[in-house]
C-alpha cells in the first residue's frame, strides 16, 4: 500500500512540476528523511532525474522550548544550494501544522527558494495554522486524543501505521 | 539573699567531687556542700533535681569586640551570650579598636563590664603595640590594670626574637602568653586546610604545617626563657604531639581547643558556607581524632570558644573574601554535651575539669571550684534536653556560626554569677 | 539522558551520561557556524546576562555569539567600571540582576564557589565560565568535542595536562570530565605547580614533560601566569619554559606522531608552547575555539529547554 501511495505522490510530483527540473527534497528528521529518499528514488526510476535529499532538524525552530523536556537536535544537513530551486518538503505526518511551520521558516534561513511543497504520508487533520500539503499519501481521520505513529522498514524494521488511543487516567 | 541548689549531681573535679548533693550560696560565695541542707528564711530554692551542678565555666579565649566593633558585639552582648552558653566568665583578647595596648583601654572594658556585663571578665593585652608585631606593647601597666594573659591573637608575632623578650619581660607577671601559633608565609592567602577538599575545591589552603612551625618554635623559646606560653586553639595533630612532648620535658606550655575543631573537618567546607572558614582552619579527621584524645589525657588543657562575632555582610558572599572565625558562646556546651560525652568520647567530669578547674589554673583566676568560701559562680547543665540551634535568637549580636539547625540533646540550664541567676533555668 | 538541571556549574556533579548529552548536542549545532544566516529562533525572547568579573574578552565573546546565534538577547556586565567598583558587594550585585529577570546568568570570578552562591541566590539558570581555581565546565566540554572529533571515542584514550595544575581550573574541570568518560589522565608541572592530593581526583602525577608526554594521545599545555614567579612557585619564566614549555624538539623526540596539542587560550607563546607548536599540525587550538561556540549554545539550549523551567 505503502509503495503504491508513494509512486503517485511521485508522479503528482513530477505533474504539478512539469518535470524534476530544479527540484529537490528536504525530509523533516527523523521518518521524513527516509521518505524523501524513497520519493527520490520513485523519481529516479520514473523519470530517470536523480534529485539531491536534504535533512532539516527543526528542533530549534519549535515553539514550545522548555515545555517537552530535553530537546534532543539531531542536526540539520542540506549539502546543496536550495536558491532557485523548488523545495518539496518532506514529513510522515501532518498534524497541527507548527512542525510545518518551523520547517518553513527553517528553510527560509538557509536560503531562497524560488517554491516550497510539501509532501506527507499522512493527514490526521486537525490544523491549528493555515497549512496545506500539496501532495498526500494518504487522508487518515482521527480524533484529537490519539497518536498516530507512522513506523517504516529503514527505522522500526516495517512499513506500518500505528494509532494508538490514550490510556484512561 | 541566699540561693539553694537542691538535689542536683553536684561535679567538681577541683575537689574530686561526683555527688548528689545540695548547694547553699550566700553572699555571693558557695557557703555549704552537703545533703539535705537546710533552707535559710530568704533562699531562693532551685530543684536541681536531674540536673549537673558545676563550678562556673570559664571561656578564656573570646572576642567581645568592644570597643571599636560594636557592631559586631559589645561587652553586653557578648557576656549574655556567655550567660546563655553557661559560662560565668570570659577572658576577652585585645584586637579591638583601639587595641587594648594601654591601660586605659584596659579600664574602658573593665569599666564596661562592671556595669553591663551578665558574666565576669578577664582582659587580655596585646604583646605588641597596636598588634603590628613590631614594638612590645606596656606590658606591665596592661597587667596591673588587670590584664590576666597577654596576646595578638588575630596575628602571630612573626618575630621571634621580639616574642622572645615579651616572653622574658612578662615572667614577673604570673600572666602567661597566649600564641595565635601561625607562620603567615605559610599560610598567606590561604581561606581553608590545604589538602584534598583544597585540592578539589580550587580554595587556596594553608598546611598544618602552618601552626606546627610555629607552636614549636613558642615551645623551644618557653624552654628558653621559662616562660608559660600557652597555644591557643590548636588545631592539628602535629602540634599536639609538640605539646606533649614539651610538657614531658618539663616545659610550660599549655593549649586550649575549640569546639568547632572538636566536632567539625575540612569536609564541611564544599558546602561553601564561610561559617566553616576561621583561623585556624578546620582540618582532617585524623586532626580531630587527635584532639579528642589530646584533651581526654589533658594534652589540651582547656576548651575555649574564639567566639568571633562577625556581621552578616562580612560572613556573606565569595568563600576566599569572607572574614575569619565562628562565635561559639551559645553553641559550646550544647555541642561538646552532644557530640564528646554522649557517644562516650570524653568523660563529662573531664569536660567540666576542661571548662572549669584547668581554665582557672592555668590563669590564676579565682574560680573553677565548688569549695566552701569560692565565689559563687555556678553552671547548671541539662543533660537531657533537646534544643536545636537557632541562630536568629542568639544574644550574641552575630549569628556566624556553623551549627544553625543542629538538634542536640544536653546543654546550659541555669548560669550563676557571684550568687546572681544570669541565665534563667531553661530561657533559650 | 535528558537534562534536569537549573544550573551548569561544575563537572565534578555531572554523570557520563550528562557530558556526553551536552557533548552530542553542541556536535549537532556546529552546522550553524557555516550558514549564510547564522540564526536560530530557538532561544527567541530569552535574555542571557554575562556577568564576568574577570577580564575575559574570548570566553565572553564565545558565550555572546553562543546566545546571539539562538536568537537570545544578550547583555554583558564587566566588574570594572560598575556598580561593583564603588563597592557593591558580589550578592548584591547578582540580586539586582536576578531583579530583571535573566533567563540565563553566565557568570565568571576569580572566587571558588562563586557560581554555586549564584545558583542558590537566583532562581534562573547560572551556568559558570570559570569560578576561581575552581571549576570551568563548558571548558572542559569543548575540550572533549574537539577530542572526539579527533579521535573518534573517548574511552581509553591519555591525556597529559601540563603547567600549573595548581591553580587550574580547567584542568580541574578536564580530570573530572574525562575519568568520568574512562580516559586516562596525568597532570605534569613542577611540584610546586601541583596541587596536594591530586591523586584522589583520578590523576597520575609526573614532575618531568618529557615523561608526561610520552604515550599520551592529547597534550594539553596550561598557560603560565607571571604572578607564579612572584608568588615564589617557580623561579623565572626562563627556567620553566625550558623544562616544561612544549617545543617540536621534544615532541619530535617523546610524543606520538598521531598526538593532538591543545591549549585552553591564551598562549604564552615562547613559554610553555613553542609558537611552532601553537601553530603546528599537531595543534587543534583554533578548533577548541569553534567548538567553544558550539558547546555553549548547547548548554544554553539545554539549560533553557528543561522541562518545567524558566520557560514554563
Amino acid at each position: 500500500m505503502r509503495s503504491r501511495a508513494l509512486t503517485r505522490v511521485a508522479h503528482e510530483i513530477l505533474e504539478k512540476n512539469g518535470g524534476a527540473k530544479d527540484l529537490a527534497f528536504v525530509g523533516l528528521r527523523t521518518r521524513g528523511v527516509s521518505l524523501a529518499h524513497r520519493l527520490a528514488a520513485k523519481i529516479a526510476q520514473i523519470d530517470g532525474t536523480t534529485l539531491p535529499v536534504g535533512t532539516l532538524d527543526i528542533t530549534l525552530y519549535r515553539d514550545d522550548l522548555g515545555m517537552r523536556g530535553t530537546p534532543v537536535i539531531r542536526g540539520t544537513d542540506i549539502p546543496f544550494s536550495i536558491k532557485d530551486k523548488t523545495v518539496i518538503l518532506v514529513d510522515d505526518v501532518l498534524f497541527t501544522g507548527r512542525t510545518i511551520r518551523a520547517a518553513l521558516d527553517a528553510i527560509i534561513d538557509l536560503g531562497r527558494p524560488t517554491a516550497i511543497q510539501l509532501a506527507c504520508l499522512i493527514d490526521r487533520g486537525h490544523r491549528e495554522l493555515p497549512i496545506r500539503p500539496d501532495y498526500i499519501g494518504k487522508n487518515l481521520p482521527t480524533s484529537r486524543r490519539e497518536s498516530v505513529a507512522v513506523r517504516l522498514r529503514e527505522h522500526d524494521g516495517e512499513d506500518r501505521v500505528v494509532i494508538e488511543e490514550p490510556e484512561e487516567a | 539573699m541566699s540561693l539553694l541548689l537542691r538535689g542536683g549531681r553536684v561535679i567538681d573535679p577541683a575537689n574530686n567531687l561526683d555527688t548528689v548533693q545540695d548547694v547553699l550560696l550566700a553572699d555571693g560565695k558557695i557557703e555549704r556542700l552537703g545533703r539535705n541542707l537546710a533552707a535559710p528564711a530568704d533562699a531562693e530554692v532551685v530543684d536541681a533535681t536531674g540536673k549537673i551542678v558545676c563550678p562556673g565555666f570559664i571561656d578564656i579565649h573570646v572576642h567581645l569586640r568592644e570597643p571599636g566593633y560594636e557592631y559586631k558585639e559589645t561587652v553586653a552582648t557578648g557576656t549574655r551570650a556567655a550567660a546563655a552558653g553557661g559560662f560565668t566568665a570570659v577572658c576577652c583578647m585585645a584586637n579591638t579598636n583601639p587595641v587594648n595596648d594601654n591601660g586605659a583601654v584596659t579600664d574602658y572594658i573593665l569599666a564596661k563590664a562592671r556595669v553591663e556585663g551578665a558574666v565576669r571578665v578577664y582582659p587580655i593585652g596585646a604583646v605588641t603595640r597596636g598588634l603590628r608585631g613590631e614594638e612590645l606593647a606596656e606590658l606591665a601597666e596592661l597587667a596591673e590594670s588587670g590584664c590576666v594573659a597577654f596576646s595578638d591573637d588575630g596575628r602571630c608575632v612573626m618575630n621571634a626574637g621580639l616574642y622572645r623578650r615579651a616572653m622574658e619581660y612578662t615572667l614577673p607577671f604570673g600572666a602567661p602568653l597566649i600564641s595565635h601559633a601561625e607562620d603567615t608565609t605559610l599560610s598567606r592567602g590561604a581561606s581553608m586546610n590545604e589538602g584534598v577538599v583544597s585540592t578539589e575545591t580550587g580554595i587556596p589552603g594553608q598546611p598544618a604545617a602552618a601552626e606546627d612551625v610555629m607552636v614549636a618554635r613558642d615551645i623551644l623559646l618557653a624552654e628558653l626563657t621559662g616562660a608559660h606560653v600557652h597555644i591557643a586553639h590548636v588545631s592539628t595533630v602535629g602540634a599536639v604531639r609538640l605539646v606533649r612532648d614539651a610538657k614531658a620535658r618539663g616545659i610550660r606550655v599549655t593549649a586550649e581547643v575549640t569546639p568547632h575543631h572538636l566536632v567539625l573537618t575540612e569536609d564541611a567546607v564544599r558546602t561553601w558556607d564561610s561559617n566553616t572558614k576561621m583561623a585556624p582552619p578546620l582540618r582532617t579527621k585524623r586532626d580531630v581524632e587527635a584532639l579528642i584524645e589530646a584533651l581526654a589525657d589533658g594534652t589540651v588543657d582547656c576548651i575555649a570558644t574564639d567566639h568571633a562575632p562577625h556581621a552578616l555582610s562580612e560572613k556573606e558572599g565569595e568563600f576566599d573574601r569572607a572574614a575569619f572565625g565562628v562565635v561559639g558562646l551559645e553553641t559550646a556546651v550544647a555541642v561538646l554535651l552532644d557530640r564528646l560525652v554522649r557517644p562516650g568520647l570524653l568523660s563529662l567530669a573531664t569536660l567540666i575539669a576542661r571548662w572549669s578547674r584547668d581554665p582557672a589554673r592555668l590563669l590564676n583566676l579565682p574560680a573553677g571550684t565548688l569549695a566552701a568560701g569560692a565565689p559563687a559562680d555556678v553552671t547548671i547543665l541539662d543533660p537531657d534536653a533537646e534544643t536545636t540551634v537557632d541562630p536568629s535568637r542568639f544574644h550574641s549580636r552575630s549569628r556566624n556560626t556553623p551549627f544553625g539547625g543542629w538538634t542536640l540533646r544536653g546543654g546550659p540550664w541555669m548560669t550563676i554569677v557571684g550568687g546572681k541567676v544570669v541565665r534563667p533555668r531553661a530561657s533559650r | 539522558m535528558g537534562w534536569t538541571r537549573k544550573d551548569l556549574l561544575t563537572m565534578r556533579e555531572l554523570e557520563a551520561g550528562e557530558i556526553v548529552l551536552l557533548v552530542d548536542t553542541a556536535a549537532s549545532l556546529q552546522e550553524i557556524a557555516s550558514r549564510e544566516i547564522k540564526k536560530v529562533p530557538a532561544l527567541r525572547g530569552k535574555t542571557v546576562v554575562n556577568l564576568f568579573y574577570e577580564a575575559s574578552t574570548r570566553t565572553r565573546t564565545s558565550f555572546e555569539i553562543a546566545g546571539k546565534w539562538l536568537s537570545a538577547d544578550v547583555v554583558n556586565f564587566s566588574a570594572s567600571g560598575s556598580s561593583t567598583s564603588k563597592g557593591e558587594s558580589f550578592i548584591d550585585t547578582a540580586k539586582n540582576i536576578g531583579a530583571m529577570s535573566p533567563d540565563v546568568v553566565v557568570v565568571r570570578h576569580s572566587s571558588a564557589g562563586a557560581a554555586e552562591l549564584l545558583a542558590r541566590a537566583l532562581p534562573c539558570s547560572i551556568v559558570n565560565a570559570g569560578d576561581g581555581a575552581h571549576e570551568h565546565p563548558t571548558q572542559a566540554l569543548l575540550d572533549l568535542l574537539t577530542i572526539r572529533e579527533k579521535k573518534g571515542h573517548f574511552e581509553g584514550l591519555h591525556v597529559a595536562i601540563v603547567g600549573d595544575i595548581a591553580h587550574s581550573r580547567v584542568a580541574r574541570s578536564n580530570i573530572h570530565g574525562m575519568r568520568k568518560l574512562g580516559m586516562t589522565v596525568t597532570v605534569a608541572g613542577p611540584p610546586t605547580l601541583i596541587p596536594p592530593f591530586v591523586q584522589e581526583l583520578g590523576a597520575k602525577v609526573s614532575y618531568r614533560l618529557e615523561d608526561a608526554i610520552g604515550d599520551v594521545d592529547v597534550i594539553m599545555m596550561l598557560r603560565l601566569q607571571q604572578e607564579r614567579m612572584t608568588a615564589g612557585l617557580i623561579p623565572s619564566l626562563r627556567e620553566y619554559a625550558h623544562y616544561w614549555g612544549l617545543t617540536l624538539d621534544k615532541l619530535a623526540r617523546h610524543a606520538r606522531p598521531d598526538v593532538l596539542i591543545m591549549h585552553p587560550g591564551p598562549v604564552n607563546r615562547g613559554i610553555e608552547l613553542a609558537p611552532e607548536v601553537a601553530d603546528g599540525p599537531y595543534s587543534v587550538i583554533l578548533d577548541q575555539v569553534s567548538r567553544g561556540v558550539a558547546v555553549r549554545m548547547g548548554v544554553l539550549l539545554l539549560l533553557a529547554g528543561r522541562k518545567g523551567g524558566d520557560g514554563g
